[in-house]
């Protein structure tokens, strides 16, 4: 069983949902980057999303595009996040822990290749947010190769028709975009989230993650709640970036700012349970 | 009877929308239902003579085409070679060719039932063709442009809030045009329901290369029909700039099998292709995806997207649209470039020897012109697009001349 099915398995065993929450590679320097990653587990993350900088993030808002700034200007590449991650696994081996990006990166380093690396340095799956389904032949062939969860995002958009479509040979979990917009910026509705969610439920059986707009304990435990996950990522950023000096440097006490908002959401994640 | 299609070059792109290996939907979850919308919709539409009709209504009566094909004689004679012509865009209703595909987009926006137009902007020309269709129409309409374009094209961000659009200014990255074309994404990713984006080149998701080509391939339709009547032949070389490179494919597309023409596209080399400020993605970039699409990019070995330069702020984009690439590929285009000092030059000499200012793009192609026209001679001909005029770009003129206004 990949690292993926056996903590949805085990969390749901415990009959609780999920907290999947966002670091940004080298964000803002690779120190504090990495002490954050290697802090979520035990701060009560269930997997983690490590975001890989871009110069031209699309779908993210502010509060991301900025922090893959500081993490460009910091230094990261495709091989040094997959150093982080790579690092990350001397110390853990059981959290699932999945590369968010966009393609040129991948593009760049090679398609092939960084599935092989991934797959060697621990990684458990891949979010492409530039690589729809109908794109997505150029990396399932390799990703298949190794076991690697190729998530598939399902947005408001995504009708009943193309659901199947798009979720087709889809592994690891489901990622549900839960808002028309860009990551950070506004939040999904309990009503619509509870109409979404049934709705992707029909056509698969993988556990379903919500991500854009979870920012507080409560969101997080409702989302986790009607879906099995929940993702944060801008409201975390929000408390790194509040925490750096006028030349955006980190503080002694920055990553464990971050983690203590970790340990609050996921304290909101396990109230869930019955 | 039937003739076999498969040596046309004019047939792409496939039904992925590629061109080769360019092109494509690189696009996120939440765009994919809307641009396979916008696909379906402009298939019907160019398919449905009613909308072709409706286009030429407005093209004819509204943009005011055709554009004359101008003999551009004392040019020619000063240059001592091949005869050039120009084709006149620059006439076209708001200044640029950009109106011929606006025209289209936004007629199949109101087909399509969409209620909000946004768009991206660099020098402001396309911004200005979008204002223009949206204020005809009645629809509102955002222009998203980079806060360093919107200084130095500000007469354009005047006209574009004169005409009722709202002008956002974009700080990210270097403020140009792929940070305009980024932050409209991000508008249409929250806004897909009621709105349409209207992409100003040839470059975006399938099918916006196609899309915006048969849009602006009135353009080279015309001027070859232009100079059939008037020389009974076709020119030897066709020449037109590129920055996502919709003016040039709008000529290129019908010579594309007529193997004697030779096509050229003028990249802007900025300070030089030796330095890193120029916006020559054929010439110094390699392949990757932006934007929707897999073509040339300026970028660097680990794939992060590098800032374009020219003084051009249309040529200002360190991408191309993905049948440039192929067509770079397969070598049936030829791609050159010029400075930004050779673009002066050539905005000078054109404006006195033939009276006309042309916008800081054309120079571009201009600027080429200057150095073939004398190796040729005077039974060639050279087709030139002058696809915009120069009044936007009168300050940066002076400022670059040392003159103040």
């Amino acid at each position: 069983m990949s690292r993926i099915a056996a903590r949805f398995a085990e969390v749901r065993a415990q009959k609780r949902g999920a907290l999947i929450p966002f670091l940004e590679a080298y964000d803002p320097d690779p120190m504090t980057s990495m002490a954050i990653l290697r802090g979520m587990p035990g701060a009560g993350a269930d997997l983690i999303e490590i975001g890989m900088p871009f110069t031209d993030p699309m779908a993210d808002g502010p509060t991301i595009q900025a922090a893959a700034k500081r993490g460009l200007k910091a230094g990261a590449t495709v091989a040094r996040t997959l150093a982080m991650v790579r690092d990350f696994r001397a110390g853990d081996n059981a959290t699932p822990v999945i590369l968010m990006g966009y393609l040129n990166p991948i593009l760049s380093y090679g398609c092939e290749k960084f599935c092989d690396d991934a797959a060697a340095v621990g990684v458990d799956g891949m979010i492409i947010v530039d690589l729809p389904t109908e794109e997505s032949d150029m990396m399932l062939p390799f990703t298949n190769a190794h076991g690697l969860d190729f998530i598939r995002l399902i947005a408001p958009t995504t009708d009943d028709a193309r659901l199947p479509h798009v979720l087709a040979g889809s592994s690891g979990f489901v990622y549900y975009v839960s808002i028309t917009g860009i990551t950070g910026t506004r939040s999904a509705t309990a009503e619509h989230l509870s109409a979404a969610i049934p709705r992707i439920r029909k056509v698969t059986d993988l556990p379903i993650a919500i991500g854009f707009g979870v920012r507080t304990p409560a969101q997080a435990a409702e989302a986790s709640k009607i879906a099995d996950a929940a993702v944060v990522a801008s409201a975390l950023i929000d408390t790194l970036a509040a925490d750096l000096d006028a030349e955006g440097r980190a503080n002694t006490g920055t990553a464990q700012k971050v983690l203590d908002q970790v340990r609050a959401l996921a304290s909101g994640v396990r109230g869930v349970a019955a | 009877m039937n003739q076999p299609l498969t040596n046309s070059l004019r047939t792409g792109p496939d039904s992925r929308g590629r061109f080769g290996e360019f092109g494509g939907r690189f696009v996120a979850e939440t765009l994919m239902p809307v641009i396979l919308e916008v696909e379906k919709a402009y298939e019907a539409a160019k398919r449905d003579p009613a909308f072709q009709a409706e286009l030429k209504t407005y093209l004819t009566d509204y943009v005011g085409r055709p554009s004359p094909l101008w003999y551009a004689e004392r040019l020619t004679d000063l240059l001592g070679g091949a005869r050039i012509f120009f084709k006149r865009d620059e006439l076209n209703h708001t200044g640029s060719h950009k109106a011929n595909n606006c025209m289209g987009q936004i007629l199949l926006a109101r087909r399509m039932g969409k209620t909000r137009i946004i768009a991206e902007t660099g020098a402001g020309q396309h911004g200005v063709a979008t204002a223009t269709m949206c204020a005809l129409f009645g629809l509102p309409c955002t222009v998203y442009m980079g806060a360093t374009d919107v200084l130095r094209q500000s007469p354009n961000v005047f006209r574009m809030k004169l005409l009722g659009a709202e002008v956002v200014p974009v700080t990210s990255g270097a403020g140009t045009l792929k940070d305009a074309m980024n932050d409209a994404l991000r508008d249409w990713v929250a806004n897909v329901e009621n709105t349409f984006y209207i992409i100003g080149t040839v470059a975006g998701p399938h099918p916006y290369p196609a899309m915006v080509r048969d849009f602006q391939s009135v353009i080279g339709e015309e001027a070859r029909a232009q100079l059939m009547a008037r020389e009974g032949r076709l020119p030897d070389v066709a020449v037109a700039c590129i920055g996502g490179g919709s003016n040039a494919m709008g000529l290129f597309h019908p010579f594309l099998d007529d193997e004697i023409v030779r096509l050229i596209g003028v990249e802007a080399a900025g300070h030089g292709l030796d330095t890193y400020q120029h916006a020559a993605s054929l010439s110094r970039g390699r392949p990757g995806v932006l934007h929707g699409n897999r073509t040339y990019l300026l970028q660097d070995a680990d794939g992060q997207i590098e800032e374009a330069h020219s003084i051009s702020a249309g040529l200002d984009y360190p991408g191309i649209g993905p049948e440039h690439s192929w067509l770079h590929d397969i070598k049936r285009v030829e791609y050159v470039s010029a400075t930004d000092e050779e673009a002066l030059d050539a905005f000078q000499l054109c404006t006195r020897t033939e009276g006309i200012i042309p916008a800081l793009e054309p120079a571009h192609a201009l600027a080429h012109v200057k150095k073939i026209a004398p190796t040729m001679d005077r039974e060639n001909i050279i087709l030139m697009n002058l696809c915009g005029r120069g009044d936007k770009d009168i300050f940066t003129v002076a400022e670059r001349l040392g003159v103040k206004l």
